[in-house]
């Protein structure tokens, strides 16, 4: 059995996410948009706070935060860059309740690959940083999942 | 590549000014040492003598919420109270208090120590009395070491039965110190 982890106290999560959501937001909306939308993040992140239910993946829940902010940054500004990456994909209406559904039984860490892979749009590279493992160890955990979701499907 | 001071200092006037923080906190620098200063959107709730944010800022959580960021803003107004008082204009805290961190008769005893005027001495024994428990003097100390909010609440102006400064959370050389600046010894 895991020990359940704690939500930490506010401050050690900021200083700890601090530096990766900045370098997230800077590769996405460039460096003066990266700034409002770092204060943007973690105020987000202080108000969805009290509803976090235990202190694992902190890492890919500030990411994931950080991107939301992004892409509403990009929408309402509408940013042309020549290193804005190709959005399309999340304009689309993201397929969240679809994926938790869907990825319930996976064992976590490919859970978590899966999620931010596919329902984040992170890259694989993110997705490692966020989990802690290297961009290679994300990607098997996300394609070892979508294979285990392919068996659930067919059986 | 690192957060700015700046951005960094915007963020934590923002989180408070939102309303958004558990609790806020500061160190202050003293005469006495460095403070560590927590407040509530109630009050004031902690100032601690050579504390480890780290640890302080678990027992904060715990007890108010897990929201806990260090901002110095909301701290702003006991910073100037107590600089007030070190330079000795300042004999009366107003400050709205937040007793979350201790209970029951141990409220009763701070509702008591409040009222010990500045410059005054008083004794464990006494404040036990005023707190309708003659004789849980000794009760009464472990109450004044684990003050939540020490200078504001005066638990430097008691001392034991025979005039000895017995002990304090701080350490009796600051006990010392505060009683000298109040002219009480």
């Amino acid at each position: 059995m895991m020990e359940a982890v704690t939500v930490p106290p506010f401050e050690r999560f900021y200083e700890e996410q601090r530096e990766p959501v900045l370098v997230q937001l800077r590769r996405m909306l460039g460096r003066d948009a990266a700034d409002d939308a770092f204060q943007e993040t973690f105020l987000r992140a202080l108000r969805a706070y009290p509803s976090l239910k235990h202190g694992q993946h902190l890492r890919a829940w500030a990411l994931a935060i950080a991107r939301n902010v992004a892409i509403d940054a990009y929408r309402r500004e509408r940013i042309t860059s020549a290193d804005v990456p190709d959005l399309e994909s999340v304009d689309e209406p993201l397929p969240y309740e679809e994926l938790r559904r869907l990825t319930a039984d996976l064992p976590q860490k490919e859970r978590a690959a899966v999620f931010l892979r596919y329902g984040y749009d992170l890259s694989y590279e993110d997705i490692g940083a966020a989990l802690g493992s290297s961009s290679e160890a994300a990607r098997q955990a996300a394609s070892s999942g979508v294979r285990r979701l392919r068996k659930k499907e067919l059986s | 590549m690192t957060v700015s001071p700046e951005l960094d200092a915007r963020f934590r006037d923002a989180a408070a000014a939102e309303g958004l923080l558990d609790v806020a906190y500061d160190l202050i620098d003293t005469p006495v040492g460095r403070l560590f200063v927590a407040v509530t959107d109630r009050g004031l709730c902690e100032i601690s003598y050579d504390s480890e944010p780290e640890r302080e800022e678990e027992k904060l959580a715990k007890a108010f919420g897990a929201r806990v960021l260090r901002s110095p803003r909301p701290t702003d107004e006991t910073r100037r109270q107590l600089d007030e008082y070190f330079e000795g204009k300042r004999h009366e805290f107003e400050l709205p208090l937040d007793l979350g961190l201790t209970r029951e008769f141990g409220r009763e005893v701070l509702d008591q120590l409040a009222r010990v005027p500045y410059g005054e001495l008083t004794t464990y024994g006494a404040l036990a009395a005023k707190a309708g428990r003659p004789r849980a003097a000794r009760a009464v100390g472990t109450v004044m070491n684990r003050n939540p909010v020490p200078i504001v609440l005066p638990c430097h102006r008691v001392v034991g039965s025979t005039g000895s400064l017995v002990g304090y959370a701080g350490g009796l050389d600051r006990k010392r110190a505060l009683l000298e600046l109040e002219g009480a010894i």
